[in-house]
């Protein structure tokens, strides 16, 4: 089994984590930044399970398991909340969910 | 022994009915306030008798008796001189005298002012710091230590200031009350650091402790503790130069004149040089300023009494007049006379501002002499007892004012600490106290009527008020006759009475001087055999200058009505400085009060109030507020702004991970 070099997964992480910042910053649409926290979730499960493998070690695996357990979690209420909006506000444009602010 | 071990009862009597009152009598009508008011002193007037009786019984050596209640403050139990105060009660003589001339005084004003009050607003908030007076100063008198004392000494300066502006939206009243409140507040601050030196020098609080360990003191210590302490007597007694307050403190109902700043309150400054005598009879420099303080305030406010034409000014001269005989007793070291004095002034002037207020209360709030007149036979009882109590206060013969003001007089001649020049100031002093007291009296109650015949309606008071005259009219002839038995050659029974208190810690010196006299008597009784000559011819001076006084008045005021005018022109000055009572207040106000204002308005208003106090706080709120409104602005309620901030902060503190805590190596 020839092996892919850790330094391969650990660049393929930090792209897609970068992607998922940039889209988290610059996107309006509240479902895209979402996804985007997905997306640098996942980056940093992929880092976790690299560095396991690298190390022979079972304790990045277990932490992947929370990550999935939390982001599941958190999709399941923030889509809720996202529902919630877009049947008060008929928008999804964070710009204008500024309701908090003073 | 039951009143004895509960010696708290008689004062918290008065102080329950003051609660009482203060609480639920504004919706009660005036015969429920009367009740509880009256009540309440009445049965304290009962307690303090059954207590003095029970005393009376006891052996020698169980006075004075001493109540401890609990232990009221404690500091530094574990320093070598712990500060320690129990809230403890004693009697002995001297308080047997003020329980029995307090409560009894006090009692009698309670039932006057029934009738004098009766239409006045207020009456149930009247009774209910008239109750804490008596509380308070019952307190004062009853106290075993310095720091029970002072409480009372304070509230008894509180319920005076509440009530001399008990109307108070008149101005005057306000202002008066606040003056008393302030002036008496400078001899306090004398007499604070005096309690606080006490405690420096002996290390307790406690009377009895006290004067047990007051030999081995140095004279200087005890010579200024002295005089701290008689500044607080001074404010609270009204003595030069703290008397101004007094004459303006007139401005109260009557019945509070005749209680507080007549009977009771005014005395507390003798009442407690009396009770530290083992300090001052150990400090001759203080007795000396006592008595010349004493002497010449005697003098001072007898010549202005003499031009006052308000019925209670002229009064409250006096008053100030007749404490000073009592500060002149104490600092000739006849401690005995000064108390006998108090007592019989307590009847006497008591009967004096109550008769007045009486014969104001007839005229329907008249209180300038020259508008009265011929009221002898429209109020017959208020005029004799009046004049009663005026006999006693010239100095007559056979009325209680002779008996004590002679044996003030004779101390100062020749007793221990006698200073003739003092003697002479005292005896002025009589001829003069006599001659404004008859000119009161006949230019209130003989001549023609002066007031408006028409529109004033003359009338006696009720039966509630005149009775009080009565019985403080039976005291002013007989309360001095204790004091009777010495003029034939027996014993002065009041200053037998009172030595003991006196005795027990007399300094060695007296006593030496005393035994020379006569080896067989108790100490500080003063002889009786050898010297009655020079008594009967001593007892003659005060009698002779009393007479003269009235005699002069009687000529001013009856026969020659005409005579004040032209002697009032013809010595046109000094008449106008009497008048304005030599410009004192003025001269306070130009010297003190003023500048006092100026630096409080412009040093400590403007500079310090505004600029330092007021800068601090608004400059910190102003550094809060501007650093807010910079900081708020993060709060944009934009979300990517947020996760912009937060991903500077994630890449800022891995920067400073990696870089400053080199954790890449």
């Amino acid at each position: 089994m020839s092996a892919v070099p850790i330094s391969y997964y650990l660049v393929l992480s930090a792209i897609l984590f970068g992607l998922g910042v940039v889209a988290f910053v610059f996107k309006r649409n509240i479902i895209t930044m979402f996804m985007s926290i997905e997306l640098m979730l996942n980056a940093v499960n992929l880092a976790f399970v690299a560095f396991a493998r690298a190390h022979d070690s079972l304790d990045g695996l277990v932490f992947v398991f929370f990550v999935i357990v939390v982001a599941a979690a958190e999709s399941a209420v923030g889509l809720a909340i996202v529902i919630m909006l877009a049947q008060n506000r008929q928008s999804l444009n964070v710009e204008r969910i500024n309701l908090l602010k003073l | 022994m039951l009143l004895l071990n509960h010696l708290w009862i008689i004062m918290a009597l008065p102080l329950a009915g003051a609660a009482i009152n203060g609480l639920c009598g504004k919706r009660w009508p005036q015969s429920a306030v009367n009740s509880v008011a009256l009540g309440s002193v009445v049965l304290s007037f009962l307690a303090a008798a059954e207590t003095v009786r029970e005393f009376l019984g006891l052996a020698t050596g169980q006075t004075p008796f001493i109540g401890n209640y609990f232990t009221w403050m404690v500091a530094g139990e574990a320093t070598p001189h712990p500060f320690r105060v129990d809230f403890a009660l004693q009697v002995d003589q001297l308080t047997v005298v003020m329980l029995l001339v307090v409560t009894f005084v006090g009692m009698l004003i309670h039932i006057y002012s029934t009738g004098y009050m009766a239409h006045e607003g207020g009456y149930y908030r009247f009774f209910c710091y008239l109750n804490l007076f008596m509380f308070f100063m019952l307190t004062l008198v009853m106290g075993a230590n310095l720091i029970v004392m002072f409480v009372g000494w304070e509230g008894v300066g509180l319920c005076s200031y509440l009530l001399i502006g008990f109307w108070f939206l008149k101005k005057s009243a306000a202002d008066a009350g606040k003056k008393a409140f302030i002036v008496t507040r400078i001899g306090d601050f004398g007499f604070t650091v005096g309690i606080l030196l006490v405690f420096a020098t002996f290390g307790t609080v406690a009377f009895g402790e006290i004067f047990s360990q007051v030999s081995d003191k140095p004279v200087d210590v005890l010579t200024t503790i002295c005089l701290l302490l008689f500044a607080g007597a001074v404010g609270k007694s009204a003595q030069l130069p703290l008397y101004v307050w007094l004459p303006d403190a007139m401005e109260g109902p009557t019945p509070v004149s005749a209680l507080i700043h007549a009977a009771t309150m005014v005395t507390a400054g003798v009442y407690m040089v009396a009770r530290m005598n083992p300090l001052f009879s150990r400090a001759p420099a203080a007795m000396l300023v006592v008595a010349i303080v004493g002497a010449a305030t005697a003098f001072y406010s007898a010549t202005i009494g003499l031009v006052q034409t308000d019925i209670k000014k002229v009064l409250a001269y006096s008053t100030v007049s007749q404490l000073g005989y009592m500060f002149l007793a104490c600092g000739v070291g006849a401690y005995g006379a000064g108390i006998f004095h108090l007592m019989t002034h307590a009847f006497f002037k008591g009967l004096l501002f109550l008769a007045a207020g009486s014969v104001i209360h007839a005229l329907g709030g008249e209180q300038d002499m020259m508008k009265m007149g011929g009221l002898r036979k429209r109020i017959p009882a208020t005029f004799w007892t009046m004049f009663i109590a005026t006999l006693a206060i010239a100095g007559i013969p056979g009325f209680a004012g002779f008996f004590s003001k002679d044996a003030i007089l004779e101390a100062a001649y020749s007793g221990p600490y006698a200073n003739r020049l003092l003697w002479g100031l005292g005896i002025v002093a009589a001829g003069l106290t006599s001659f404004y007291m008859f000119r009161l009296v006949f230019l209130t109650f003989f001549g023609e009527p002066r007031y408006d015949e028409h529109k004033v309606h003359v009338h006696e008071s009720p039966k509630n008020m005149t009775i009080p005259l009565m019985v403080l009219a039976f005291l002013s002839i007989f309360g001095g006759w204790f004091a009777a038995p010495k003029l034939v050659g027996g014993v002065d029974y009041f200053e037998k009475f009172v030595a003991p208190v006196f005795a027990a810690y007399a300094p060695p010196v007296a006593e030496a001087q005393i035994r020379v006299v006569d080896p067989t008597l108790v100490p500080a009784v003063p002889d009786s055999s050898p010297a009655m000559d020079l008594l009967y011819a001593l007892a003659g001076w005060p009698v002779i200058v009393g007479v003269l006084g009235l005699l002069v008045a009687w000529w001013f005021y009856i026969k020659r009505p005409d005579t004040p005018k032209r002697l009032a022109e013809s010595v046109h000055g000094l008449y106008t400085l009497l008048l304005n009572k030599y410009y004192v207040d003025e001269i306070y106000a130009a010297w003190i009060v003023r500048p006092l204002l100026w630096i409080s308005t412009n040093v400590l208003w403007h500079v310090v109030d505004e600029g330092l106090i007021d800068g601090t706080v608004n400059g910190t709120a102003t550094v809060a507020r501007g650093s807010g409104a910079q900081a708020r602005k993060l709060q944009s309620g934009n979300t990517r702004s947020y996760a912009a901030w937060v991903i500077l902060g994630a890449v800022g503190f891995t920067a400073i991970l990696f870089g400053l805590l080199g954790v890449a190596h």
